[in-house]
């Protein structure tokens, strides 16, 4: 029983009704600050992209993609930068992919729920919140010094890939989790054993969220800047990395891996510090290729998620 | 006796032999060694950043009492206490409060701007907005959070800067007319303030995004209670709603601001390079992360006293980052937990 005196509830009419036009008021004028609040958001991220468009449209041509970098602003080209995050990427995905679905198949399907496992859960958990700029001190320190790989493709790929990897885990362990356990129960009622069930009958089904959280991870290690400007990505580099395909036996090559490299928002940061306004058109022009991409990666993981949401009737 | 390997309906016609399970039994725990040396890799990322950061930091300070003629303790003392890093200018000082102050305004401002319009989105996506609108407000919202960082910078440099200079110009004008122009206050095109508002936009929908998710977990029955004693909308939201998914909202709060101090690229462009203690957002200073990039674009040899710097800084970025996701860790377990 509560020990409050008593309230004076006014029955007359007319106080009920000034209270409720009152509180009508005020929840008229919040959804009205509500809309508010979604309208700037909304005219932000519109002035964005409009000013990127119209700076950076009229530099945006077949010579600016296929040019190296120079110091005439009206000749430098984003060439190197977008065969750069070419090579990153697929280092990167090659790192990320095979450690993140493992690790995401152990934590959902064999690990054991005690202090260990939440553990490495709190683990996954905590780099996923670590600044980007800190896998760049861990590449340098380990990465390019101790185990001596140096400022190259390979670095690179290895450090984003180390980046990406809680977001693969963490999207791997949802689209597991969301395969019901009758399916599980099935195979092991035929006489399938644990890894036979996980590869045949339980991963087929849940590749559609893995893939989609793979490319989500893509789209953000495409964006990423900081970690590489720390392990030596160069600002200014005007040769290509030796191409992955030969002419001449064996045809393939993995000199591109020890190159020097820049990538594409890198380039964009290197000409947004100069002071010319002609580099800060390209800088326009270069920032809508990235947003083109990334949004456009991340548009394309959101298709393939509800294509698979499509397809499955549990 | 009944013959038990063989089928009661093919007793006499197909043997039934069952292979040996050694093989399978093998081949299962390798598996599950593989996989499990993937997960234990997080663990293995984490070991080794922090190994990296000690060592590499333990190196700076030495070099540093190296440098100054003093112990360790006094390097330590001098990089926690004093407010001035000049690595480069004679003599040479380091005190990381002058990081640090970049670091506290950007985010101060950053947080100023998401705060406010993050969680009154937030409160009317969740319990104002019709379903249809929300399904289409936020994705859009989450466009916001994936566009680069540099793109950012970009914006905060060469759009929010000159809108801010040519703002505080007229309303200067406006207040004390008549003076030549270059007696008012000019805002330097490095400052706080755009880098701040830019790292702002970024984070909101961190904010709305986690927040709505946590007042969207209220169940159904504290609202209709609500409603039922004669509450508009406003005043669930408000006095039922909000004090009840607050452990959700103050760790989308806490992620927000994780996610700000570690912002380098925003900074790294709009609010300059240059390591000075101030607490005025219209200057510009480099913040922790800012200035762990510029010495990494020049050319300072490894092992070098400026150059370990960049890894005391980024220690010191580690720990403030790793407190403040642990804390959202365990806050937003907990409001999980109550339903």
């Amino acid at each position: 029983m509560t020990t409050a005196p008593p309230v004076e509830i006014p029955q007359d009419l007319k106080t009920i009704h000034q209270s409720i036009d009152r509180r009508v008021l005020q929840e008229r004028i919040f959804i009205g600050l509500g809309l508010l609040s979604i309208v700037i958001a909304l005219f932000a991220l519109i002035a964005l992209v409009s000013d990127l468009l119209l700076r950076g449209l009229p530099m945006l041509n077949w010579r600016f993609i296929t040019s190296p970098p120079s110091s005439t602003a009206e000749e430098a080209g984003v060439l190197i930068a977008w065969v750069g995050s070419l090579l990153v990427m697929l280092v990167t995905a090659i790192v990320a992919i095979p450690v993140g679905v493992a690790a995401g198949i152990y934590l959902e399907e064999y690990a054991a729920k005690n202090w260990f496992t939440d553990f490495i859960e709190i683990n996954i958990s905590n780099l996923a919140g670590v600044p980007s700029i800190i896998y760049g001190l861990l590449a340098l320190g380990f990465f390019v010094y101790v185990l001596n790989l140096g400022e190259s493709v390979a670095t690179a790929g290895l450090t984003l890939g180390l980046l990406i990897l809680p977001i693969v885990i963490v999207t791997t362990r949802e689209s597991l989790r969301a395969i019901p356990s009758t399916i599980r129960e099935a195979a092991f009622a035929v006489g399938a054993s644990k890894w036979q069930m996980i590869s045949d009958h339980v991963l087929p089904y849940s590749m559609g969220g893995i893939l989609t959280g793979i490319i989500v991870g893509i789209s953000r290690a495409i964006g990423e800047t900081a970690p590489l400007i720390t392990i030596g990505a160069l600002t200014f580099i005007t040769f290509l990395p030796d191409s992955p395909f030969k002419s001449e036996f064996p045809f393939i090559s993995f000199e591109w891996l020890k190159a020097p490299f820049t990538v594409l928002p890198i380039q964009m940061f290197n000409w947004v510090s100069r002071p010319q306004e002609e580099f800060q058109i390209n800088a326009a022009a270069a920032g809508i290729i990235l947003l083109v991409l990334t949004l456009g990666v991340n548009g394309l993981a959101i298709y393939l998620r509800y294509r698979f949401r499509k397809g499955i009737k549990w | 006796m009944t013959d038990l390997t063989r089928l009661p309906s093919q007793s006499t016609q197909i043997p039934l032999k069952f292979p040996s399970r050694t093989a399978r039994i093998w081949r299962e725990r390798i598996i599950a060694g593989i996989l499990f040396l993937a997960a234990f890799s997080s663990v293995a990322t984490t070991l080794a950043i922090i190994y990296i950061l000690l060592s590499e930091t333990a190196t700076f300070f030495q070099l540093v009492a190296q440098d100054h003629n003093s112990t360790i303790g006094a390097a330590l003392v001098e990089f926690f206490t004093t407010t001035e890093w000049s690595p480069l200018i004679e003599p040479k000082t380091f005190g990381v409060l002058s990081l640090l102050s970049g670091t506290l305004v950007t985010c101060l401002v950053g947080l100023a701007v998401a705060v406010p319009l993050g969680t009154i989105m937030a409160i009317y996506l969740s319990d104002f907005a019709p379903g249809r609108v929300r399904e289409f407000l936020k994705p859009i919202l989450e466009l916001l959070a994936g566009i680069p960082t540099v793109v950012y910078g970009y914006f905060a440099l060469l759009l929010i800067s000159p809108t801010l200079q040519k703002l505080i110009l007229s309303v200067q004008m406006f207040l004390w007319p008549g003076k030549e122009e270059y007696d008012y206050f000019l805002l330097p095109g490095f400052n706080m303030l755009s880098a701040g508002i830019a790292i702002g936009i970024m984070i909101i929908p961190y904010i709305s995004s986690l927040a709505e998710d946590a007042m969207r977990a209220v169940p159904v029955y504290l609202r209709e209670g609500s409603f039922a004693m004669g509450a508009t909308r406003l005043q669930t939201a408000i006095g039922v709603v909000l004090p009840a998914a607050f452990s959700g909202i103050v760790a989308a709060y806490i992620l927000a601001i994780s996610r700000a101090v570690g912002e380098t690229m925003i900074v790294a462009v709009a609010a300059g390079l240059q390591p000075i203690f101030t607490f005025n957002p219209l200057e510009g200073a480099a913040t922790t992360t800012a200035f762990i990039v510029s010495v990494s674009l020049g050319d300072l040899p490894h092992g070098s006293l400026e150059y370990q710097s960049i890894f005391a800084a980024g220690i010191m970025l580690f720990f403030v980052t790793l407190i403040f996701n642990i804390l959202g860790y365990f806050l937003s377990r907990r409001f999980r937990e109550v339903y």
